[in-house]
């Protein structure tokens, strides 16, 4: 140690030739220095085009070829057409319909990996459940095509079974099943991480007070989980709700959703990007509220335990 | 019951209704044997310790006794009925734990009230119930706050409110004053004792703190290795230790191996692995009775371990007189304890006794040539350990 050279100062000992406002100086600028290329990402890429979707919901509206009216709001009345407000509420619909389901499918497994599994069991039973994550949303959605049309390996079993074939593809079931496929993994997650911190000794301290073991589930797993089931529960809705894929491949002309309309808008026939970006405004609102209240609510609650 | 009484007749004035029965009771966890068939008989109304280093199967009984564990073999009783297949939460115990194990969603009120609320108790009673429950452990004033929001004392006293409000039978208090600071432990341990005497209940409570078990306890279980060791009141696990891990557990004490050379009526001579020749009184308590130890044969062979008590040893520069067990050692360590000094002595032999001496006399100083002895009926005879 004594051997070290006095030519490398760190940054506790600076050098005693160093100028004060110097040292003030850099301390100023260095979390500006650190902050610039995140800064510069988001500004670019998040800040820039969402500023870009504000003013182009703005423009005149198109139908059929011909403007709709002049530069103002008229695409945001436009949402409350009730052809859109069914678009809009088939999408919550969706996104509902798939937390529940994601729900009562996540909550047993991540509760069994959690708390009752053997514990050199817990990684690899996760790893299981997040290895679908691996493979491309795309990839899964065409997965589920196989399986699901009229001749996939869904009706090869219920033929062989001697039950009736479903036609479930291009169908709402289809867009549900597939959803709630793509957004488990992330449900078991959250719930898992949230299970796994939950204090065993209560459960053992509810049976002891005379708690049977659904009353231990309903007075405490549940209330102690309560963040992990908000965060789950809103992750999997928010992240439905944008949901693209699924709806487009799985689900038809029949499952239109907000995504898909948004997708229309910009790409498809219809090229009205005013409108498009009124929706887009609408969701990114929305989602915007939710995850403010998450943050909101879900602090106070783990400040609790 | 006779059977327990004439086993114990310390307690034979008291209440002899067992509340608490373990019989041959086995634990084994993936092929490790936590719990090696013990016997236990708790007197209603008692405060019965199980005492023991970590990993001595203490928590894994009291465990049993709460039903959180099914004994591999054996049986438990409360109160007379077998509880074998009997769930937790349909047992008329409660328990304290360790780390109190309080419900963080919940008030204070509303986790001494968990349990009646269960039961669908009245409203009033409710009321009342929980409120005499906070008063007992004078937490009235903190009933609308968190656990997060009370400090480690606190929350031991609503998780002692919260056991107590529903009555039990028994209290199982699993090393309910571990996690608290020295004064607080006092202060807590004096609390306990008053609320044991106060209520009645028979207190069973798990610990590894000796001195705890000394002070609290009416009857304690000395368990090791997952076997009990000794059962008896403080003092006579104290004073008569039956074991050699008991006498060096339970208190310090000077343990010395060696072989016993002859037996008469009135004393004992074994000389110890290192050739100190000690005289011992024969006890009534050695290995339970003397008679047994009389029929022992060829005892000259016999191993032994002496234990003296740092307390029961003397030191002094000069030897006395009439002293048997006197030697002559070098002061190694002194240790200023305040009430007491706690002295090292290394013999000839190169035996270290300890030796406790109150402090009244002026400090020798290191070095110092001493010389070491104790009364023949100071010094305890045990059987080797298994």
């Amino acid at each position: 140690m004594s051997t070290s050279t006095p030519s490398s100062p760190t940054l506790a000992e600076p050098l005693p030739t160093a100028p004060r406002g110097w040292h003030k100086l850099t301390r100023l600028i260095e979390p500006i220095v650190l902050l610039v290329p995140s800064g510069v990402w988001l500004l670019l890429l998040l800040v820039a085009p969402t500023l870009l979707i504000l003013e182009l919901s703005f423009i005149p509206g198109f139908r059929l070829g011909q403007p709709t009216g002049g530069y103002g709001i008229g695409n945001y009345l436009e949402i409350f057409r009730p052809i859109y407000f069914q678009v809009i509420w088939r999408s919550v619909l969706f996104a509902v319909g798939c937390t529940v389901t994601c729900m009562l499918l996540g909550f047993p497994v991540a509760y069994w990996i959690a708390v009752m599994a053997p514990p050199r069991w817990r990684n690899l039973l996760l790893v299981a459940f997040v290895l679908p994550l691996w493979t491309s949303s795309l990839l899964r959605a065409y997965a589920w095509i196989t399986i699901l049309r009229p001749s996939g390996s869904l009706n090869s079993l219920l033929s062989a079974l001697h039950l009736p074939n479903q036609e479930w593809l291009n169908q709402t079931p289809a867009v549900y099943i597939g959803m709630a496929y793509s957004f488990l993994p992330y449900m078991v997650l959250i719930l898992y991480a949230s299970l796994e911190k939950l204090d065993k000794r209560l459960l053992e301290a509810a049976s002891d007070l005379g708690a049977t073991p659904q009353q231990t589930f309903w007075k405490v797993t549940v209330p102690q989980t309560l963040p992990g089931i908000a965060a789950g529960g809103l992750l999997v809705f928010i992240t439905s709700l944008g949901e693209f894929v699924v709806p487009e491949l799985l689900g038809g002309a029949s499952s239109m959703t907000v995504s898909r309309l948004i997708y229309n808008q910009f790409l498809g026939a219809t090229r009205n990007w005013g409108l498009g970006s009124s929706f887009s405004i609408l969701m990114i609102t929305g989602v915007s509220i939710a995850i403010a209240l998450l943050l909101k609510y879900g602090d106070r609650d783990s400040a609790l335990t | 019951m006779s059977q327990t009484a004439t086993r114990d007749q310390s307690v034979s004035k008291t209440d002899t209704r067992l509340d608490v029965e373990l019989r041959k009771v086995f634990k084994v966890y993936n092929g490790e044997t936590a719990v090696r068939g013990i016997d236990l008989d708790i007197h209603q109304g008692e405060f019965f310790s199980i005492l023991g280093p970590s990993g001595c199967g203490k928590t894994t009984t009291l465990r049993m006794i709460a039903g959180f564990e099914d004994p591999s073999g054996g049986e438990v009783m409360i109160r007379g009925k077998s509880m074998v297949g009997v769930p937790p939460y349909k047992r008329p115990v409660n328990t304290v734990f360790q780390s109190y194990a309080l419900f963080g969603h919940l008030t204070v009120w509303d986790n001494v009230a968990f349990s009646l609320r269960l039961k669908s108790c009245g409203n009033a009673e409710l009321r009342e119930r929980v409120g005499d429950a906070l008063r007992l452990v004078k937490m009235s004033d903190f009933a609308r706050r968190f656990p997060a929001q009370l400090s480690g004392g606190q929350q031991q006293r609503v998780a002692l409110a919260r056991a107590l409000v529903n009555h039990p039978t028994v209290l199982l208090l699993d090393e309910p004053l571990g996690a608290l600071d020295l004064k607080l432990r006092k202060e807590m341990q004096t609390e306990l004792s008053h609320l044991h005497r106060e209520l009645g209940l028979t207190f069973v409570m798990v610990t590894h703190d000796q001195e705890e078990a000394l002070s609290l306890s009416d009857r304690i279980a000395v368990m090791n290795n997952g076997k009990i060791e000794q059962i008896g009141t403080p003092s006579e696990i104290y004073e008569h230790p039956q074991t050699a891990f008991v006498a060096d557990f339970i208190g310090d004490t000077n343990l010395l191996k060696g072989r016993i050379e002859s037996i008469h009526a009135e004393t004992l001579q074994i000389v110890t692995d290192s050739g100190l020749r000690i005289l011992a009184k024969p006890k009534t308590h050695w290995n339970g009775s003397n008679a047994s130890e009389a029929e022992s044969p060829n005892s000259d062979a016999s191993e032994a371990f002496i234990s003296i008590r740092p307390e029961k040893v003397h030191c002094g520069l000069s030897a006395p007189a009439d002293s048997i067990n006197c030697y002559e050692g070098k002061l190694k360590h002194v240790m200023y304890l305040g009430t007491h000094i706690s002295y090292q002595v290394d013999l000839e032999t190169g035996d270290r006794i300890t030796v406790l001496q109150p402090n009244r006399s002026s400090l020798m100083d290191l070095g110092t040539s001493v010389y070491v002895y104790w009364a023949a009926e100071d010094c305890l005879a045990l059987a080797p350990q298994e």
